[in-house]
């Protein structure tokens, strides 16, 4: 199975007046199988955090190894689930949960047969040859996910996946993916802005320091994964535990942030 | 199937109206250069063969014209809007060139490839050439982050995101590209023929107006006219067939 270790990685974007340095010397392990969530202020480098784990953002300096290799370019069982699900509206719904196949050149009645099938799973068995912009936002996001079931991807990387969709598609979801995780057991890394959403679906929360983005501390979650934990009270004691977190970094409501401007008349 | 039946009856509607605007204008200016759609109408029948040919001797320069300046124009506007270093090099020169009127150049063209097809399908495809290439440019440079990075997440190469992500994100933007240049290659096509060589309707055309016949020289406008309804509605059927996907979610 995949883990990752991610040792004293550093990111630094060549900028117009000077480099922006998004990631500092980050160090993170991932066991196989572990699902971790992320969290962070906004500019963290979280997402930098994630593409770099694709292999899309190249570091200038440490390393990330999955599974005993260190990462260079994509790889081929790491599914990356993108905030506007990545998808493409000139393809519909079974070329476009078919695309990682059609790129790895798969044989078109495999890709097809794959391609189905993760579609069925995700609840999109009836919708195949419809286009993008015909589906709701959840739809498009089960789409998303069938793509990296086709793929039988083993490392799923998801930045913001849910944060477009309204409170109840939101929710029915993170049921999905959790339910995904239980079943696949792959490793699962959900960068996020909620903290609800990290409580439910990280079994360990990361919580990072704005840019330059460092792990400021990990909340363990054991509890992550049972039935119901939405409801108990240790899911509320540990959202309000993240929250403290967060307020240190000043992310949430804090005393660092700026009281709100005054409402006028309307 | 019934937008079909409501096309034919949109086209046959647009036909009746524009015989009696003809009908109506020809009454009322009463001159000979300008006779009535019946007068014209005979005309193209009785020289249809004539016609026919010459027709087709222009629809051949102007459909290789386009077909030529989007095999050229729009593979390197879709790279020059991917490739940022090769941009800074060329783009200056485009958009130095794209202004310049590109028929200022037919006598130079006469001079170097002949009165005949090369000339005329030398600078109709110049200006379908540039009239694409920009329109792929841009296109190509508006394509979303967000796109790319899921398929290059796939695993997909530079060719493999150039298929599934730049063409048919660009290619809507080529076909409005193609629809308004092919009315200036249309229009082109006419000057060019009727300044040089002895073949076309354009030629046939200044050729019945010098012999003072108005009633073929009609028949001969009309025939450019349905050359050019049969080219928009050959590159709309071919739209419909390749962007689907653009009609999607409207109802």
């Amino acid at each position: 199975m995949t883990d990752v270790l991610i040792d004293s990685a550093s990111v630094t974007y060549t900028g117009v007046e000077r480099d922006v340095r998004a990631l500092d010397s980050l160090d993170l392990a991932l066991g196989a199988g572990e699902a971790v969530a992320i969290i962070g202020p906004s500019g963290c480098g979280k997402s930098t955090l994630l593409l770099a784990m694709a292999g899309l953002v190249g570091l200038s300096g440490g390393s990330i190894v999955i599974d005993g290799h260190g990462v260079t370019a994509a790889r081929l069982r790491t599914a990356l689930i993108l905030q506007d699900f990545g998808l493409l509206p000139w393809k519909d719904a079974l070329h476009n949960a078919a695309l990682g196949l059609e790129i790895r050149h798969q044989p078109l009645v495999d890709r097809t047969r794959r391609a189905t099938e993760a579609l069925e799973r995700v609840g999109l068995g009836e919708f195949l040859d419809s286009y993008p912009a015909e589906l709701s936002g959840g739809m498009r996001q089960r789409l998303g996910l069938a793509r990296a079931l086709a793929l039988d991807a083993d490392l799923l990387l998801m930045d913001e996946p849910l944060s477009a969709l309204d409170a109840l598609t939101r929710e029915d979801l993170q049921d999905l993916l959790l339910e995904l995780w239980r079943q696949r057991g792959h490793t699962s890394v959900l960068v996020t802005h909620s903290i609800e959403e990290a409580v439910f679906l990280g079994r360990r929360i990361v919580v990072m320091t704005p840019r330059p983005g460092r792990v400021h501390a990990v909340v363990e979650n054991p509890r992550m994964g049972e039935h119901g934990y939405r409801a108990t009270e240790e899911f509320y004691a540990r959202c309000a535990e993240l929250r403290r977190f967060l307020a240190d970094e000043g992310a949430v409501h804090g005393a660092r942030v700026a009281a709100p401007p005054a409402v006028g008349a309307s | 199937m019934s937008a079909v039946i409501r096309r034919v009856i949109g086209y046959a509607g647009a036909i009746a109206l524009l015989l009696i605007g003809w009908q109506a204008a020809s009454w009322l200016i009463a001159s000979p250069a300008l006779p009535g759609p019946f007068v014209a109408l005979s005309d193209l029948w009785r020289l249809r063969s004539e016609l026919l040919s010459e027709t087709g001797v222009s629809a051949w320069r102007v459909t290789a014209s386009v077909l030529l300046g989007i095999a050229i124009g729009a593979p390197l506007g879709l790279a020059l809007g991917r490739a940022p270093r090769a941009d800074a090099v060329f783009a200056p020169i485009v958009f130095l060139s794209y202004p310049v009127p590109k028929v200022v150049f037919l006598p130079v063209l006469l001079v170097l490839l002949g009165i005949g097809d090369a000339s005329k399908i030398a600078l109709i495809s110049l200006i379908v050439f540039f009239q694409v290439l920009v329109t792929a440019r841009d296109a190509a440079r508006a394509i979303p982050v967000a796109s790319v990075l899921s398929v290059r997440s796939l695993g997909a190469d530079r060719w493999q995101v150039f298929r599934h992500v730049v063409v048919p994100a660009a290619l809507p933007e080529i076909f409005t590209a193609l629809r308004i240049s092919t009315g200036t290659a249309i229009a082109v096509l006419f000057f060019s023929e009727s300044v040089a060589g002895s073949s076309g309707l354009g030629y046939y055309i200044i050729d019945a107006w010098g012999r003072v016949a108005y009633g073929e020289m009609f028949a001969g406008i009309i025939a450019m006219a349905l050359l050019g309804v049969v080219l928009y509605e050959f590159i709309e059927a071919l739209e419909l067939r390749l962007c689907r996907w653009t009609r999607a979610g409207r109802t």
